[in-house]
């Protein structure tokens, strides 16, 4: 199979530009066979929607999965789909969940807050969405997998066979294997149109006031933080929740965003100025009510930057970190604001500032992201030395809280946060396909770096 | 999407698992239509029949052939047209780009690539036209390339063939009009598919295969004599051809 070097496989944040050797097979047999017949390490990728690095090999191998796009099965009965590795979760939306007679249908049990993922890619991050208080994390609805190594075996793993690899995979970054495909249960929804509301609240006490209220009867929360507010507005924002309206049906979203960003400009548009007016203008959307009320399709409320293709060039050529960090229950409202008032302080924030709680259901995966607690997720344009010296101490602050970084949005935490954060790790070791690498396994020691 | 009269019956394919004919295929998947799966990988017909089963085909069936055996193309095309008792568009999909160095130096390599990319859809095509002339309904649909518009020194071997097709769809089509059969001729350019993966596909010219198919399914309902696929093509061909003689032999196209 041809093989190209490639120096245009990015991932999400466009801060990392290697070169990778490039191999995009069109079948699961040929999928597995390039694991084999090579020394070079290999790493799977997708859609290249993870921001930092777990998704490149820099100077390595990637096995490009997007000709992976066939399903296998799906039992209208059951739910139960199967499908490669290189689907997307939209061409399951288009595919699987168009509404049936009555507004009801199956739709994805979790999905990010991207629609441009691949299975693949969801399994290896163990991804989540709005409703992780209610329904856990992606890895909590696979069946079974299979998975490809190099040592040329193929494996169907389920929580009964191979039950250790199979936690290994979900969240495994890649690491165990090559993802083929995977059996998904689907979730039945009395109407696949959302009722959905948004309410503006001052201060970050009220924040957790309405989380408090609204986790039980609503299904899909999260809130949007202004970064920029400080003071006595510290962590003020909108409060977003959402949950299925019976007999209400709705189109799946289109399979291709409306429009393109069209090119990275030579500079970024985020800037401290544009951030502030973005943020001011965005905090009073709601109008005089502060409130808004709306029953319709999901696209909006679960995909609201799907409609615009490769915002991501927004940043401008150096691209942008994405910080997103779980902190435990104990103490947890004091250290969101300790991590509120340093970034409003820094005057780095972006506009793109996420808040939200996790639940207790526990994910099967050994190295999976979430879990009770607080999550805060953000963008900072990369403006070098200064971005990462803040970034730093933000990590510091996690680390204190005993709290844990998401791998797959982060391009700078430091091998110690790695290993503190995941309790896990130690089991996950024995299961890394020796023939596989990425730059973040390297970033944080779980491998050797080269040479 | 609604389903007309002419459009109804089976959608055979020829060559099902190329890449754009994947991507055909699973538009009419979507439409709830029948379809004959014709290739020679076994295995990928199989995957294919199940993913366009989920899809929302009605029925799918699969026939395995290798298009070099020019004495079976009579008895394929019977088979797929008996499948589900007739066939209401059939798209002939299968191909191969040589190295031109090769197929300068190695005839036997020059004579397969003609066989492949003009004798055997030719004949296919003839057996096709036969029975949809019988039918008086339907749609004939074959994918040529624009480097069938003019010869040039980087592919006219391919382009040979390709630009024999064209003139033998055109025929065709001549000859179907009286009983309402349209004959369609589509003229991907540069297409990034498993077929040009050793090529250097850099550039503003390349096209998806999924963005070709939107384009082939579109020429098929509205019976387009001749599709070039993406648009913009219908304009460089058109430069192309009525670039003169002396300018276009100093260019290294």
């Amino acid at each position: 199979m041809t093989e190209t070097a490639r120096s245009d496989y990015l991932s999400w944040g466009r801060v990392v530009h290697a070169s990778h050797h490039v191999v995009r097979p069109s079948t699961r047999d040929a999928a597995a066979r390039c694991l084999t017949t090579h020394d070079q390490s290999v790493l799977g990728y997708g859609c290249g929607r993870s921001y930092g690095d777990v998704g490149l090999n820099p100077d390595g191998r990637l096995i490009d999965c997007r000709g992976l796009d066939r399903f296998i099965a799906f039992d209208r009965e059951t739910g139960i789909l199967s499908c490669e590795a290189g689907v997307t979760l939209g061409e399951i939306l288009a595919v699987v969940c168009r509404p049936e007679a009555d507004g009801s249908g199956w739709l994805l049990p979790v999905t990010p807050g991207t629609r441009f993922v691949t299975v693949g890619g969801a399994i290896a991050n163990d991804v989540h969405g709005k409703n992780h208080h209610s329904a856990g994390t992606f890895g909590c609805h696979v069946l079974s997998l299979e998975l490809a190594r190099s040592d040329g075996s193929r494996l169907i793993c389920t929580p009964d066979a191979h039950p250790e690899l199979f936690a290994a995979t979900i969240g495994g970054l890649g690491l165990t294997g090559l993802i083929l495909s995977a059996t998904i249960q689907m979730r039945r929804v009395p109407g696949l149109a959302v009722e959905a509301e948004d309410i503006r609240f001052g201060r970050l006490s009220d924040f957790f006031a309405l989380a408090d209220e609204s986790d039980e009867a609503w299904e899909y929360t999260a809130a949007w933080i202004d970064c920029v507010a400080g003071g006595r507005a510290l962590g003020r924002g909108i409060y977003s929740r959402a949950r299925h309206a019976a007999r209400r049906g709705t189109p799946p979203p289109p399979r291709l965003p409306k429009v393109r960003f069209p090119v990275a400009p030579p500079f970024s548009l985020v800037t401290p100025l544009t951030v502030r007016a973005f943020n001011a203008a965005y905090w009073r959307k709601l109008g005089p009510r502060g409130r808004s009320h709306h029953v319709g399709s999901y696209e909006k409320v679960f995909y609201p930057l799907d409609a615009i293709g490769e915002w991501n060039r927004v940043y401008g050529p150096r691209g942008f970190y994405q910080f997103q960090c779980r902190i435990p229950p104990a103490g947890m409202r004091d250290v969101v604001a300790e991590l509120l008032g340093m970034i409003a302080a820094s005057g780095q924030a972006s506009t793109l500032s996420v808040l939200k709680l996790f639940g207790p259901r526990e994910s099967p995966g050994l190295l999976s992201f979430p879990a009770s607690g607080a999550t805060l997720a953000l963008d900072f344009p990369n403006r070098g030395a200064s971005t990462g010296t803040l970034l730093r101490r933000l990590e510091e602050v996690v680390m204190q809280a005993g709290g844990r970084l998401y791998p797959c949005k982060d391009g700078v935490m430091q091998p110690a946060t790695f290993q503190a954060g995941y309790p896990g790790l130690g089991r996950f070791l024995t299961h890394i396909d020796p023939g596989f690498a990425s730059g973040f396994a390297r970033r944080v020691t779980l491998l050797p770096m080269p040479g | 999407m609604k389903q007309t009269q002419a459009d109804s019956g089976a959608v055979a394919i020829f060559g099902a698992t190329s890449d754009i004919a994947i991507c055909v295929a699973r538009r009419y998947a979507e439409m709830g239509r029948r379809l004959v799966l014709v290739g020679r990988d076994d295995a990928g017909l199989a995957a294919l029949a199940a993913d366009l089963g989920v899809r929302g085909a009605a029925e799918t069936a699969v026939l395995r052939a290798d298009f070099a055996h020019l004495e079976d193309l009579p008895a394929l095309v019977g088979a797929a047209w008996d499948r589900f008792g007739g066939v209401g568009v059939a798209l002939v999909a299968y191909g191969v780009t040589p190295d031109q160095h090769v197929v300068e130096r190695d005839s036997s390599a020059a004579a397969a690539v003609l066989t492949v990319n003009f004798t055997s859809p030719a004949i296919l095509l003839n057996e096709l036209g036969r029975r949809f002339e019988e039918q008086r309904r339907g749609t004939i649909v074959a994918i040529t390339s624009v480097a069938g518009d003019r010869g040039r020194k980087s592919n006219y071997v391919y382009g040979a063939a390709k630009g024999g097709l064209q003139r033998l769809l055109q025929g065709l089509r001549h000859r179907l009009w009286s009983v309402g059969v349209a004959v369609v001729d589509i003229r991907p350019g540069f297409v990034a598919t498993k077929m040009t993966a050793h090529l250097d596909r850099k550039g503003m010219l390349w096209a998806s295969p999924d963005r070709v198919a939107t384009d082939i399914v579109g020429a098929i309902a509205r019976h387009r004599a001749v599709c070039y696929t993406p648009g913009f093509w219908r304009l460089i061909m058109l430069i192309v051809c009525a670039t003169p003689r002396a300018l276009f032999h100093r260019s290294s196209l």
